[in-house]
């Protein structure tokens, strides 16, 4: 589609001679490369840094894990995808006992006649697309089975994270995955909890975002 | 702000300096910016090492702008997003309004955006009878006291928790005051959460915008921008054009150089990369998202091979932390929506010299803004450009206003310095006459504003020259 701004935008553009821009070689600073346990130590200890709450699980029991902090921290309501990687594991470990532990909500309607109960839960379980290891980074890719508000209206944000999808850096889990290739409504790299420094630079966890981070890393 | 002729450039700067809070205020902000720069940034060598990347992936990026905007837009209609075009701040604003309209809203929840800003968009919807609501909590506490940002970064960076708990306290219906940051949080997030739920748009800036997948990537640490993006039924994204790079492998380097320049992190909370709008099967999200580019006299730069670099600009803000004279006088005092090192060359361009052309002036060119860049724009030099293209001294000039300050009496007495001092013979012959006569410089244009409330500068007796020579100095 074409409107007057956009033409005389476009015609000012080319005829600019911006083409003669010089751009010199620089090569991209290599990134650091890890092996799977530096990926590990590096991204727990960053990530810690940042307030989040790192567990590093066996495969096998982090569902076990994610039963003893529901009952520790007390969360009535826990909102998850049933259809989503992590979906059945969660509703199989719920079968077998309830006690003291909070009730699932399924996201599975859309917002508009979901939103009034959203804002109400405290606590969400997303899975996740990957990690970053040198700057400390969750990745989701937000899908219908586990949509965008899942990991960003409950005060607490629990990811679950497999260790053999944590790449060095951003430039290589671009490439791995090969983003360039198609990328999803909504991406998201994460690194902690949601803060502000805004007043005195006095640092605040939980503005908008969640207060909490909860990262399951499973080995 | 293009408060045209009420702004006073000399009378914001004496007002600032003699606002001991704001000094204080102001200082300890920056110390800290700079030092948490400092502390991500640890190897001098692997940060010139970026900075050349990230200069190289900018000019490659300007070096192919127009048709890297004609494919980032090819590509977002593709994935679903409506993309306008905006000559003006004037059209920028309509389309927003009209965008508004065709939604009944008459509320707009905004995440920090400084194009909106340069826009004016909060005060032109008022007069449309539609309310614009700020999100980021900087934003929120400006916008409650009738402020504008006075950083880009961090636009409350001139208010103290003090302050900031007499603006709640004021301003927020049954709110007691506290000067506890955490409680002021919490007060400003339950303020804000009601509005997410029911406000049907949301505006946002964009960091960048990646050509070769149609993506729009925002950085943020509060939430307030992924809320702002997610949660309303339609989405506006406002940018400049010269947001756009060519791939997204081009993101990681610039990605890095942002945030640690900007807040001394290696990476923010966020990274929202926004691809389209809600998908069929999708439960949230927003059903519409829209991009508005904004020329506003960028293109006029882009044709300028020297003025052209201003848009390699990420809007770091870090020149802002690192100059002597913002420091000194914070960011109101620039009486512009951009203040600092990059206001003061980016502001005339889009304003004309006549309209803010002074801004120039306000440098020491101690040259620290040139050297924390991480785009290395070389801004002293733009600086001396624009104030050379505002007596036109080295012929005709390209941007708007060039000249305004040329007169008759103030080019001829200057013609006639500048040719004493290239000639040796003349130069000779001026400067033992001017011993002998204790004559002064030619007390015009900037040297008259400089002894104002200084005494001239007086020649000495015996000339440097003359003095070197008699020293033994050679001739040569
Ligand atoms: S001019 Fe450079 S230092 Fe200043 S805001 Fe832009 S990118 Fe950052």
């Amino acid at each position: 589609m074409t409107s007057p701004d956009r033409d005389r935008i476009m015609a000012r553009l080319h005829t600019s001679g911006t083409e003669h821009t010089v751009v010199p070689e620089a090569a991209i600073p290599p990134d650091s490369a890890f092996d799977p346990q530096e990926k590990i130590t590096q991204l727990a200890t960053l990530m810690g840094a940042m307030k989040t709450e790192v567990h590093v699980v066996e495969t096998a029991g982090w569902v076990d894990k994610l039963k003893e902090l529901a009952r520790e921290r007390g969360w009535e309501q826990l909102l998850y995808g049933p259809a989503s990687p992590i979906g059945s594991a969660i509703e199989t470990a719920w079968e077998s006992d309830t006690d003291g532990l909070p009730a699932l909500v399924a996201y599975t309607e859309p917002v508009e006649s979901f939103k009034d109960k959203l804002f109400q839960i405290d606590a969400g379980i997303t899975s996740t697309q990957g990690g970053i290891a040198d700057v400390g980074a969750i990745v989701l890719w937000p899908t219908e089975e586990e949509p965008r508000l899942l990991s960003l209206v409950p005060p607490v944000h629990v990811a679950v994270l497999h260790a053999d999808t944590i790449t060095s850096s951003l430039a290589e889990m671009i490439s791995v995955q090969n983003w360039a290739g198609g990328m999803p409504t909504n991406a998201l790299l994460i690194s902690g909890p949601s803060k502000t420094a805004d007043i005195e630079f006095t640092l605040v966890f939980g503005v908008h975002g969640p207060k909490e981070l909860v990262v399951f890393i499973l080995k | 702000m293009g408060t045209g002729n009420s702004f006073d450039f000399e009378r914001n700067i004496d007002a600032a300096l003699a606002d001991q809070q704001l000094k204080k205020n102001l200082r300890n902000a920056m110390d800290i910016l700079v030092e948490k720069r400092r502390a991500v940034f640890t190897d001098p060598e692997a940060l010139e090492q970026l900075r050349a990347a990230g200069n190289a992936i900018k000019r490659r990026a300007l070096s192919k702008l127009p048709q890297l905007l004609e494919q980032l837009e090819a590509k977002c209609r593709q994935n679903g997003i409506q993309v306008h075009w905006a000559e003006d701040t004037a059209a920028a604003n309509r389309i927003v309004l009209e965008i508004m309209r065709a939604n009944d809203a008459t509320e707009l929840v905004k995440g920090k955006s400084m194009v909106s800003e340069e826009m004016h968009l909060n005060r032109f919807l008022k007069d449309h009878g539609i309310e614009a609501l700020e999100s980021d909590l900087g934003e929120f506490i400006i916008q409650l006291n009738g402020e504008t940002p006075s950083h880009i970064i961090v636009p409350a960076i001139h208010k103290n928790k003090d302050e900031v708990a007499e603006i709640f306290h004021d301003k927020l219906p049954d709110t007691p005051y506290t000067e506890d940051v955490e409680e002021l949080t919490r007060i400003a997030r339950q303020a804000m959460r009601k509005l997410f739920a029911r406000v049907k748009v949301g505006l946002s800036g964009v960091n960048f915008a990646i050509a070769e997948t149609g993506t729009l990537l925002l950085v943020e640490n509060e939430g307030n921008g992924r809320m702002s993006t997610t949660v309303p039924d339609v989405h506006i994204a406002v940018m400049g054009l010269e947001k756009v790079l060519e791939k997204l492998s081009d993101v990681p380097p610039l990605l890095r150089l942002l945030t640690g320049s900007a807040t001394g992190q290696i990476i923010t909370t966020y990274v929202n990369m926004i691809t389209s709008p809600r998908k069929e099967g999708e439960k949230d999200g927003p059903k519409e998202v829209h991009l508005v580019i904004l020329d506003n006299g960028r293109s006029r730069m882009l044709a300028d091979p020297e003025f052209r670099e201003t848009l390699l600009c990420i809007r770091c803000g870090t020149c802002l932390n690192h100059c002597p004279v913002y420091v000194r006088i914070g960011g109101h005092a620039y009486g512009h929506v951009y203040p600092g090192p990059i206001g003061k060359i980016l502001t005339p361009q889009m304003e004309g010299l006549e309209q803010a052309g002074v801004l120039a002036t306000a440098s020491s060119l101690c040259g620290a803004c040139g050297d924390v860049c991480p785009v290395k724009i070389p801004i002293p030099a733009l600086i001396r450009r624009l104030r050379s293209e505002s007596y036109d001294a080295k012929g005709d000039g390209t941007v708007s206003g060039h000249g305004y300050k040329k007169n008759l009496t103030e080019t001829l007495v200057w013609k006639g310095w500048e040719l004493v001092n290239v000639h040796p013979a003349l130069n000779r012959l001026s400067t033992k006459m001017a011993g002998a006569m204790g004559k002064r410089l030619p007390k015009v244009g900037p040297l008259k504003q400089w002894t104002r409330a200084r005494s001239a500068p007086k020649f000495a007796g015996k000339s440097l020259h003359d003095h070197e020579l008699e020293k033994g100095g050679r001739d040569d």
